[in-house]
């Protein structure tokens, strides 16, 4: 490389220049390497990617209104919503053509059930005047305005034709407003009425109570851990059965289990009153709330805490504990200022494990967390299930996902996520 | 345009099957959608087993009911449909019809007469609520109450659930406005008729959750029909919602010390819906097990397995006992006159309009 001149360049045996040739048959490992992994990343792309990437998508996407009354939604743009007066003629001539053409393909109540999630009734107003409309006639059935306010008064409400117009371009922010509760008016975006309110609630609710969940997986894990990485082998393989079992059965079957256990008919309240520790109509409420999905969640995710400590730990030579010692350190400093410090990358992926699983969890809260302990993707599930509110089930799982990688980047500031270790 | 594709693809199935298979054009495999457990067994002994019987036919049973309208609208968007008859409540079947996701229904002539020759549109009478909609039962939402836990003044009105006072101990309700809303402004004194008026306004809707408030400590909510049953056994509730035909399985088939208030039943429809845009030989088929599934013996029949009222006036007459117990179905039923007196009658319509809005807000308040 000290002689770069074109005579004194180094030629392979076939004569091609050596760098050439270098690089062309690295060029030849790495398609081969892509090839191998090829299938995967096509099924990744396919199976996994685009799906998302897709639904996510639909959390902004809001064409429908534009598709279905194309008419009234350029009509509507020189109307000044907040005059507080109705439009003109015009944009109810363009309104009463537009639902004739929707409602003789029948897309009329897809865009009414879009535009009811903004005011309840649209669903039914639309409807009737689909009904209505598919009978007249364009030419000589005006004026449009008196016909469509005859036909429901609603069409004689500002709010109608303001929530209308506010929701007309092809692109939204009023999921992502509506997923932090507040909504899209004509003046801005505003906040819900207050009884109304319980996404935020939700969201701070998922964060407070996987955290805890994380802890308390430390807590319980961290024993459990140390005992299998210092035991016998033995001893150590039968715990490790003991670890895994839980891990094996059922998520229903484990969550019921706990329902058994925890109700105020139950086991765990059953034992309580036979020893007389609680008194007979007093009974203690573990069930159907926050604990209930505390304690299930524990239990479920424990094994998720377990299995990289003990790895982690496995690492650690026993003689350095012992060198403490006969350094004069107490069985709680060498521990806390030897044992613990090269534990942490355990805890840290650990923890990673559990909270990330705990955020999206929905199944168990469903079942054992009554109206107080369930999550936010309870709501997400009841919006892709239920209400059919797609949108904002999207800008719902969206945030949870943007909270998630931000919680690991601060993670990553902070500990280092080379810091984290699942093994070895 | 749709009219001559049809004939046009007819006539080449036609073509086709009479060279190569010589046969009926109806695909010989079909998948049913239907609620499982107790419900599915049901029309599985009075619909499928008969149906397959007869023509010989296949049926795949699946159990997604409860989220039928997302995923029939999840297989529209994607152009693959591969459920041929749908078992779904009359309110998401009229969703399913507005969006165009069914198949509308000509009920005289794709669903059998009456035996007397009454045609299916007078002998389903007013049950055809949606123009895509095959009626099949009548069910209700009602309330059960552990028998040995009321002492000797055993509740007689759907309103013994806002007393805690004479009925103290837990009650399960379910987790949505619907229904319960209702209650809570039959048993605050509004009357039957003016409900779904007051619900409709502000001050309604703040008076239902206001009238609920008075029992939030004492209510387990609860999100599926099995869970009322559940806790009701474990007597971990004194009284609960759930529907009619699951309390029915559990005092007659599982002996549990509960009875039922038929008081302030909440009835309301399940039926079969087609799917729209079946390949022609597919909905041949789904069109012929509904002809059969939904005669009058067939709907009577199912009643021999579960405690659900056929929805053809036609088939109430042949209600008989049950296949196992041996008792009489017709007291048992939602529509037996003695219940039906004091049943109430859910509006579609409203809900239609008011759900989005008063989930929200319902559970804002359950979070509260």
């Amino acid at each position: 490389m000290v002689n770069s001149s074109p005579n004194s360049t180094l030629l392979s045996a076939d004569g091609t220049p050596l760098k050439k040739s270098l690089s062309r048959s690295l060029r030849q490992q790495k398609i081969r390497a892509l090839l191998l992994i090829s299938p995967l990343l096509i099924f990744i792309l396919v199976a996994f990617i685009m799906p998302i990437v897709s639904m996510l998508s639909r959390s902004v996407e809001n064409d429908l209104v534009s598709q279905t009354l194309p008419a009234t939604v350029s009509a509507i743009q020189s109307w000044d919503a907040l005059s507080g007066e109705l439009p003109d003629e015009l944009v109810y001539k363009a309104f009463a053509q537009d639902i004739q053409n929707a409602a003789k393909v029948k897309v009329h109540t897809k865009v009414a059930l879009r535009l009811n999630y903004e005011k309840s009734g649209i669903a039914s107003l639309f409807k009737k005047t689909a009904r209505k409309a598919k009978k007249w006639d364009m030419e000589t059935d005006g004026p449009f305005k008196e016909k469509l306010i005859k036909v429901h008064k609603g069409w004689g409400e500002v709010e109608v034709w303001q929530i209308i117009k506010t929701h007309s371009p092809r692109y939204t922010s009023g999921y992502f407003l509506n997923a932090i509760d507040m909504r899209k008016t004509a003046e801005g975006a505003d906040f819900q009425p207050e009884d109304k309110t319980i996404l935020i609630k939700l969201f701070q609710r998922t964060l407070v109570m996987s955290l805890i969940i994380t802890f308390s997986c430390i807590l319980l894990g961290y024993p459990v851990a140390w005992l299998l990485a210092n035991l016998p082998m033995r001893q150590a393989n039968l715990l490790m059965i003991l670890v895994l079992l839980p891990f094996w059965t059922s998520l229903l079957v484990r969550t019921s289990a706990w329902k058994v256990m925890l109700q105020q008919q139950g086991v765990i309240n059953d034992i309580l009153v036979q020893l007389s520790l609680v008194s007979d109509d007093a009974r203690l409420i573990m069930i159907n709330n926050e604990i209930g999905t505390i304690v299930a969640m524990t239990h479920i995710l424990l094994p998720f805490m377990i299995l990289p400590m003990y790895s982690v730990m496995q690492t650690i030579p026993p003689s350095y504990l012992r060198a403490a010692k006969s350094l004069g350190a107490t069985n709680w400093t060498a521990f806390w200022r030897v044992y613990f410090p090269q534990s942490i990358p355990g805890i840290g992926a650990g923890s990673i494990l559990v909270f990330i699983l705990a955020i999206g969890y929905y199944i168990t809260p469903e079942i054992v967390g009554g109206t107080k302990g369930v999550f936010i993707s309870n709501r997400i599930a009841y919006h892709i299930l239920k209400s059919l509110n797609w949108g904002l089930a999207a800008a719902l799982g969206t945030i949870l996902l943007v909270a998630v990688l931000i919680l690991y980047w601060t993670y990553d500031k902070i500990v280092g996520i080379d810091n984290v270790k699942l093994g070895g | 345009m749709n009219f001559t594709k049809t004939i046009m693809t007819t006539a080449s199935a036609a073509l086709i099957s009479s060279a190569a298979f010589a046969g009926s054009h109806m695909s010989m495999e079909m998948t049913i959608v239907s609620w499982g457990g107790a419900y599915s067994a049901s029309q599985l002994k009075a619909y499928h087993e008969p149906y397959s019987a007869k023509t010989g036919v296949t049926i795949l049973n699946d159990d997604s009911s409860s989220t039928a309208v997302a995923q029939l609208r999840a297989m529209n968007e994607a152009n693959n449909i591969t459920w041929d008859v749908v078992d779904v409540e009359a309110a998401p079947a009229m969703q399913l019809c507005d969006e165009g996701l069914a198949l509308e229904i000509d009920p005289d002539t794709m669903l059998a007469p009456a035996p007397d020759g009454t045609p299916a549109s007078e002998d389903f009478g007013d049950m055809l609520v949606s123009e895509c909609f095959i009626p099949q039962i009548v069910y209700s939402t009602t309330f059960g109450y552990r028998t040995d836990l009321v002492g000797d003044n055993p509740p007689d009105s759907v309103c013994a659930v806002f007393d805690t006072k004479t009925y103290p101990g837990k009650r399960s309700l379910f987790s949505v406005p619907i229904n319960q809303m209702e209650w809570a402004l039959l048993c605050d004194g509004v009357a039957k008729s003016d409900i779904y008026d007051v619900l409709a306004t502000e001050e309604g809707q703040d008076r239902a959750l206001a009238k609920l408030d008075t029992i939030k400590g004492d209510v387990i909510w609860v999100s599926s029909g099995s869970d009322t049953p559940q806790l009701l056994a474990d007597g971990e509730v004194i009284m609960g919602a759930t529907y009619n035909g699951r309390l029915f399985s559990l005092i007659e088939e599982q002996k549990q010390p509960v009875a039922m208030i038929w008081d302030g039943q909440v009835m309301d429809l399940d039926g079969w819906i087609i799917p729209a845009g079946l390949s022609p030989e597919r909905q041949a088929r789904a069109l012929d097990y509904i002809m059969f599934a939904t005669d009058t013996q067939r709907l009577a029949d199912q009643a021999k397995y579960i405690s659900y009222g056929p929805a053809r006036a036609s088939s109430a007459p042949l209600v008989g006992k049950h296949a196992d117990l041996g008792i009489d179905m017709a007291p048992h039923m939602p529509t037996a006159p003695e219940n039906l007196s004091r049943a109430f009658l859910m509006n579609y319509d409203f809900w239609a309009d008011y759900r989005d809005d008063l989930d929200a807000k319902f559970q804002a308040w359950l979070a509260k």
